[in-house]
């Protein structure tokens, strides 16, 4: 996830190294302690579910439904991520998935077909990105302002697209994709897109120029530009970037529910935020970890599920949830403060 | 006269911070109804002894002594109560509060524990603006609408609506023009004449002849002279108590002859309205050139804009005769210019990040394709420029934050070496170094320049400029006083000329 900063044979070096309190093997050491923490948690979550309801929470289909309903905030989260990394913060994601979900799904666009929801859904979420974008990187907005109008003003479009109706979907290879026929091993089609989301997340994250830029701009941004990096640009790439794993959700959304609706992605802001916080992802940005991030959204979900299925209402639900943030912040305050 | 206690005496205070001893036994006796001047260079200990008075330090050891009775200052408000105020440089006022709220802050006057948004303040406060002799100030206006010198007044202000019988004022001068200096001293003469006391720190001698009664010289964290009489004391002996050093640095040899190659810097009318006026300067390979002034004298903008981190407001940077587009920090790291910033944290490290990255941060393009980062040639390079530099430790994977700071100013000299830059701009580059350090910074960067980088160099430490640099501009208050090669200046001079503006002898 973070710093696997050398392959081991650039540490094999004869060099005597003397003096270095904090080795690569401690940064790794450290780095896994974050990862192990949540997959303990998330395994004492499955623990109990499997406890609990173990005929109902291991049955197949159920799994199957905790990771179709994980893989859209998943997507979504994956984008976030990017944004609070670089030190900003994006609460229109759940708007743009309704936006992108309703534009995607009116009678007009889906006389396009497949392709045409598609490209609808993804063109809207880049777009909203753009505008975000434009006015954070260029117009100097605060990321919270102009993210916050975009909330407002994409949930009041989608309202107006739709009145208020559920879009019901007609096209067959879009429906398609949500029936079991469609799944391969075991897998729905859902679940595989954001398994390749969160990889090539990973990939652009840890090993390319534009995550680096990323981590760079979020840990400070003067010394960034000071460095020759174009923060604006970045920092509009960011908000792109974002709105397109919005447009993706909308997709998926798309799929799963067979319809769109305007209150679709509702609070989507901060299921993503908080699964990014507490997958480690610092707020003040400067370090991001998707690996993080997806363990963040699986904790989350598989709570929601547990407690569906016994029978506990979402207030208490919402409950757990506040509780967990404030623990994993509390919890990555003193490690932070260690290192 | 009755054997009277001075107003405050200040005895032994020593104040550590990691790494530095920033007092060393200070002391400092103040009397009613004085205006004693503290003198000294960048990093004497001037900031670090008022904060000490103003109770926002606690010293180590020493004592305090107000009016003859020893005392501890815990707060800011234990001095307050006391009836020490200080005015900083950096004005600490509220901008969205108004010019009365600000006055009163702290202290609101209070009805039943509810601030009494009032008449009684605005005109409390409108009597002080009247007694400092700017009553066109409205107390009901915000402070962010005033002028800087307009918000100093707020500044004083607030320290006159406390009962206050000394007052520490930090470079007051420095952001007034001429005839607001006059209102200042006229105000200041006031003060005294009430018998409060004034503790008036200043880099301008002849504001201290002027209003100072007494001059203690503060020199790497000690009073070197204490209450010598500041209208009598000569400038030179002044001068020599200010430089007079412990420590000697070891500075590498110049190059016997010097650089003849073509100019691959030149500047030339470059200036920023109210900051620094209209520069010409000519940089060659393998030259080291130094600015040498004041803090405020402009010399950290001039080098910002030069690297295009500020727009000018005239004049124009050419990298080997091709201007650069102004006021842009890329143009100039792609025609070869690297700047070593000086809030090093602030402005140039990536502090969770690791010495690699840091290193590698603005050659990123060198070892990627397509954006893909080939991190085994990036770590192979960082640990190259890194080697190159002695950075210790020698393994480039380590977080730059558990680097000492010179350490971390070879790294961010290194990310300009992997850059393959030819002109290092370095402002204060010894800055939070520790002495031991210095030396070697000093040989690595006369290596550097001697393997063809032209540098460009600023230091308040008027010694380190004139061992290293082969050439000298002197600045003061924006504008460059002298130009003389290194061998034919001595701090004495450069000092005179930093703070007189002409030679005395």
């Amino acid at each position: 996830m973070t710093q696997h900063a050398s392959p081991p044979r650039d540490n094999t070096d004869k060099v005597p190294s003397v003096g270095q309190p904090p080795s690569w093997r401690g940064l790794l050491a450290r780095a896994d302690v974050r990862t192990l923490s949540l997959l303990g948690v998330l395994a004492a979550l499955v623990l109990t579910g499997g406890i609990t309801k173990p005929d109902e929470f291991l049955d197949t289909r159920n799994l199957q439904l905790v990771l179709t309903q994980a893989s859209v905030i998943g997507v979504v989260t994956v984008g976030m991520t990017f944004v609070i990394t670089s030190g900003g913060i994006d609460l229109s994601v759940g708007a743009i998935v309704a936006l992108a979900s309703v534009w995607a799904t009116t009678v007009a666009t889906q006389d396009y077909g497949f392709a045409g929801v598609l490209f609808t859904a993804v063109i809207v979420g880049v777009g909203c990105g753009l505008v975000n974008g434009l006015l954070i990187a260029y117009g100097g907005m605060v990321p919270f302002i102009a993210t916050l109008a975009m909330l407002a003003s994409a949930r009041g479009l989608a309202l107006q697209i739709t009145d208020g109706k559920t879009q019901i979907v007609t096209i067959p290879g879009i429906l398609d994709l949500g029936e079991r026929d469609a799944y391969v091993l075991g897998i729905p089609p859902l679940v595989m897109v954001f398994a390749v989301v969160t990889i090539i997340g990973w990939l652009i994250l840890n090993r390319t120029t534009f995550g680096r830029r990323t981590v760079a701009v979020g840990g400070n941004a003067e010394a960034a530009r000071l460095a020759g990096i174009d923060v604006r640009r970045q920092r509009l790439y960011l908000y792109l970037l974002s709105g397109l794993c919005c447009g993706i959700a909308a997709f998926l959304l798309i799929i799963l529910s067979g319809s769109g609706q305007n209150t679709n992605g509702n609070l989507y802001e901060l299921d993503a935020i908080a699964a990014a916080i507490i997958g480690g992802t610092l707020l003040s940005g400067g370090r991001g970890t998707i690996t993080g991030s997806v363990l963040g959204v699986l904790i989350f979900t598989t709570i929601t599920n547990i407690f569906a299925l016994n029978n506990l209402q979402s207030d208490v639900q919402q409950i757990a949830k506040g509780a967990i943030i404030v623990a994993a912040v509390l919890v990555q305050r003193r490690t932070a403060s260690v290192s | 006269m009755a054997p009277e206690p001075p107003l405050l005496s200040m005895s032994g205070i020593t104040k550590s911070f990691p790494g530095v001893r920033a007092l060393d036994g200070v002391d400092l006796d103040v009397q009613a109804g004085e205006v004693h001047c503290l003198l000294g260079q960048n990093g004497a200990g001037k900031s670090t002894l008022i904060k000490v008075l103003a109770g926002a330090h606690q010293p180590d050891t020493g004592t305090i002594r107000w009016r003859g009775d020893a005392v501890t200052l815990r707060s800011p408000i234990a001095a307050m109560r006391l009836g020490i105020a200080t005015i900083y440089q950096e004005l600490d006022l509220v901008e969205h509060l108004s010019v009365a709220e600000n006055v009163h802050l702290g202290h609101e006057p209070t009805a039943a524990g509810f601030v009494v948004r009032g008449k009684a303040a605005k005109a409390s406060t409108a009597a002080l603006l009247k007694r400092l002799g700017h009553p066109e100030i409205d107390p009901g206006r915000l402070v962010g609408e005033l002028s800087a010198a307009q918000q100093q007044i707020v500044s004083m202000a607030r320290a006159l609506s406390h009962d206050v019988r000394l007052i520490v004022m930090d470079e007051p001068s420095a952001a007034l023009d001429p005839d607001e200096v006059d209102n200042l001293f006229r105000i200041v003469g006031d003060l005294t004449a009430d018998g409060v006391a004034v503790v008036y720190i200043s880099h301008r001698l002849e504001e201290i002849r002027r209003i100072g009664d007494r001059v203690t010289v503060l020199k790497d964290g000690r009073a070197v002279a204490g209450g010598l009489p500041a209208k009598s004391t000569p400038t030179r002996d002044v001068v020599a108590l200010m430089t007079g050093r412990n420590v000697e640095y070891v500075f590498p040899e110049r190059p016997v002859s010097a650089p003849e190659a073509a100019p691959v810097l030149e500047v030339q009318g470059l200036a920023r309205d109210g900051e620094f006026e209209p520069l010409d300067l000519v940089l060659r390979p393998g030259e080291i050139v130094g600015l040498a002034g004041l803090v405020g004298s402009g010399r950290s903008e001039i080098l910002e804009t030069i690297y295009g981190a500020r727009k000018p407001s005239a004049g124009q940077v050419r990298v080997d005769g091709r201007a650069l587009r102004p006021g842009s920090v890329r143009a100039a790291v792609r025609a070869g210019l690297g700047l070593a910033p000086e809030e090093r944290k602030a402005q140039a490290l990536l502090m969770l990040e690791s010495v690699t990255r840091n290193v590698s941060v603005s050659s990123m393009s060198r070892f990627s394709r397509g954006g893909w980062i080939d991190r085994g040639a990036e770590l192979g390079a960082a640990r190259a420029a890194t080697r190159e530099l002695s950075l210790r430790p020698d393994n480039p994977a380590v977080p730059i934050r558990t680097l000492s700071g010179g350490n971390q100013q070879k790294a961010v000299l290194a990310r300009w070496l992997l850059r393959g830059c030819r002109v290092l701009l370095l402002d204060e580059p010894t800055r939070g170094v520790d002495v031991g350090a210095r030396a070697e910074l000093y040989a690595v960067i006369r290596r550097l320049a001697d393997e063809g980088l032209a540098v460009l160099l600023v230091s308040s430490e008027v010694p380190e400029v004139l061992g290293l640099a082969d050439r000298v501009l002197v600045l003061r208050e924006g504008r460059v006083v002298h130009t003389a090669p290194a061998r034919e200046l001595d701090e004495h001079r450069v000092l005179d000329l930093v703070m007189e503006g002409s030679p005395t002898s």
